[in-house]
């Protein structure tokens, strides 16, 4: 069994900063079509913001609730917009749930996951159907759950979650948008994916990437 | 291709054009050390008073920033280009001015903002700061009248914000100056017309299309559809059409007072507010109703785009004595 100390952890979200930062011009593209084209360049701005703060923590110092509040904290100020607080939401939510842990097991980074989704639910109160990253990240928790209960490792079930968060994005094309500032073009916004949502895909199919490598405390 | 701006590294445009309104306007708003993000005012906030923090994303400026000042906000929180401010900017400001009396929140009515701020009041309750939020719902083609806690904030944000800040500056409790800000933005109403798209300094690509000849009225700050989109019109007829609209909804009586603003959206010039200025005092006296006042020109830009808005504000006895309430800003006396 995997465990995860905050050298994992911070190696997870050094890899998110980089794959997010391929990805800004595509994740810009698509809010094009439905909203300022600049999609892309908050992410990455939060993402090389989060990468900055983790990476000048201790790792041997800091606990991985630390890592996550300071990912929240970092990625909450460079932003602002609406996914500032979304994800520094899901990050504290999470760094909630390992509170108090100097190394999390799997079955507290499937809660912690489970923290993650139910927080950015909490904070932008959206439901799955109204084309935000909800549309990701729900259905991606319930496939994470559902492994889980099922008996499967944590690497599997992040790749069922991964799998789950990519196809609830591509659902998103077919919606028009019932939250956020796209909420107001009607039926214009169908036909293209939701930005959000996009870009939640990505990053759970990194985090997934980076947390099913074999490795436990110390390794990169 | 990539638009025309007369910027340095897109990345650094707020910052940049911060420092250029602190060189220009620093005997009125200075930066706050600890967050450069948060402009206050260097007369107005004091003890007793409640403070008027405002904000919202950059690119519409002088809303928000050259609204600071003694008479309307004590301080504004910057975000990025049309992105709300983070939480720890507006935190900066709401301690900045905080008097004791408590704080008043007031800005436009956006997903992210709504967030970020609601946020930034649940850290100042935990440091014992009362915070009221008033949110401005001015527009009325973004949503329909039955379902106004929909609409955004556009133009309107200008009046609303004055009366607000008003009822601040006289000193008068948060209760009252709560209630005065909501019955002004319940007495403000706006529509816009846009004519071409804007570009943000980070990407310098239009961020929606418009055909050569058409206009869209309604259409919000951000390039937010209106109601459809058409051929151009005359001056005479679009702001025939928005009068329209306005009045069906604020049902004004004959004898009534209204304050007015024709606001451009960035690059419409004087020339053509002033066109439809002299279409809405024709359509005022033909309705019976009087300016109390009028206002010309950019108070809410969105970057350069073309087109503009018009608001009026119903005006009671009371909403009058705010409006007329001098202020003294970094881009608007008055």
């Amino acid at each position: 069994m995997s465990t995860f100390d905050s050298a994992r952890l911070i190696a997870m979200f050094e890899a998110v900063a980089t794959r997010i930062e391929t990805e800004k011009d595509h994740l810009c593209a698509l809010d094009g079509h439905i909203g300022d084209a600049d999609h892309g360049i908050a992410m990455a701005q939060g993402f090389n913001a989060v990468r900055a703060a983790v990476t000048d923590l201790d790792p041997g110092a800091v606990a991985p609730s630390d890592v996550f509040n300071t990912a929240a904290k970092a990625f909450l100020n460079a932003v602002g917009a609406s996914s500032g607080p979304l994800y520094a939401t899901a990050y504290m939510r999470a760094g909630a749930a390992l509170k108090g842990k100097e190394v999390a097991t799997e079955d507290d980074m499937a809660q912690a996951f489970q923290a993650m989704a139910q927080g950015i639910e909490d904070r932008g109160k959206a439901v799955v159907g109204e084309k935000t990253m909800v549309d990701a990240w729900r259905p991606s928790a319930d496939a994470l759950a559902e492994a889980r209960e099922g008996g499967a490792s944590l690497a599997i079930a992040l790749q069922a979650a991964s799998t789950a968060a990519a196809k609830g994005a591509e659902a998103t094309a077919d919606m028009i948008a019932g939250k956020g500032r796209s909420s107001r073009l009607g039926e214009r916004a169908r036909g293209h994916v939701d930005p959000g949502a996009a870009s939640a895909a990505i990053i759970i199919e990194v985090m997934a990437e980076s947390l099913s490598g074999a490795g436990g405390p110390g390794a990169p | 291709m990539a638009t025309k701006k007369i910027i340095n590294r897109g990345d650094d445009a707020v910052d940049e054009m911060l420092d250029g309104v602190i060189a220009a306007h620093g005997d009125v708003v200075m930066q706050l050390a600890e967050n450069p993000r948060a402009l206050v005012a260097r007369e107005g906030p004091r003890k007793g008073k409640v403070g008027l923090v405002i904000g919202g994303g950059s690119g519409h400026e002088p809303t928000f920033l050259g609204f600071v000042g003694k008479g309307l906000a004590d301080a504004a929180a910057i975000g990025n280009v049309f992105a709300s401010p983070p939480p720890d900017p507006v935190l900066a400001c709401t301690k900045a001015v905080d008097g004791g009396a408590g704080v008043l929140y007031m800005y436009g009515n956006y997903a992210g903002d709504v967030m970020n701020f609601d946020m930034a009041a649940e850290m100042a309750a935990m440091e014992d700061i009362e915070v009221r939020t008033v949110l401005s719902t001015d527009d009325i083609a973004s949503a329909p009248v039955s379902e106004r806690e929909k609409r955004r904030g556009v133009a309107g944000n200008f009046f609303i914000f004055k009366a607000g800040g008003a009822a601040c500056d006289m000193m008068l409790p948060l209760d009252e100056c709560e209630r005065i800000a909501r019955k002004a933005n319940d007495h403000t109403y706006t529509i816009g017309v846009a004519l071409s798209p804007c570009s943000l300094p980070q990407t310098r690509k239009w961020n929606f299309e418009m055909g050569e000849n058409d206009m869209e009225i309604g259409m919000g700050i951000h390039g937010e559809p209106g109601m459809m989109r058409e051929s151009l019109q005359t001056a005479d007829e679009i702001t025939d059409r928005i009068m329209d609209s306005i009045f069906e909804e604020m049902a004004p009586q004959k004898g009534d007072r209204v304050a007015v603003l024709v606001n451009s959206l960035g690059s419409t010039p004087l020339m053509e507010l002033y066109i439809m200025n002299r279409r809405v005092h024709q359509r005022l006296g033909e309705a019976g109703l009087s300016a109390h006042k009028t206002w010309v020109g950019g108070y809410c830009t969105s970057l350069e785009m073309a087109g503009a808005s018009i608001t009026l504000m119903h005006l009671d006895d009371e909403l009058t004595r705010m409006v007329d309430h001098p202020c003294a800003c970094a881009m608007f006396n008055g």
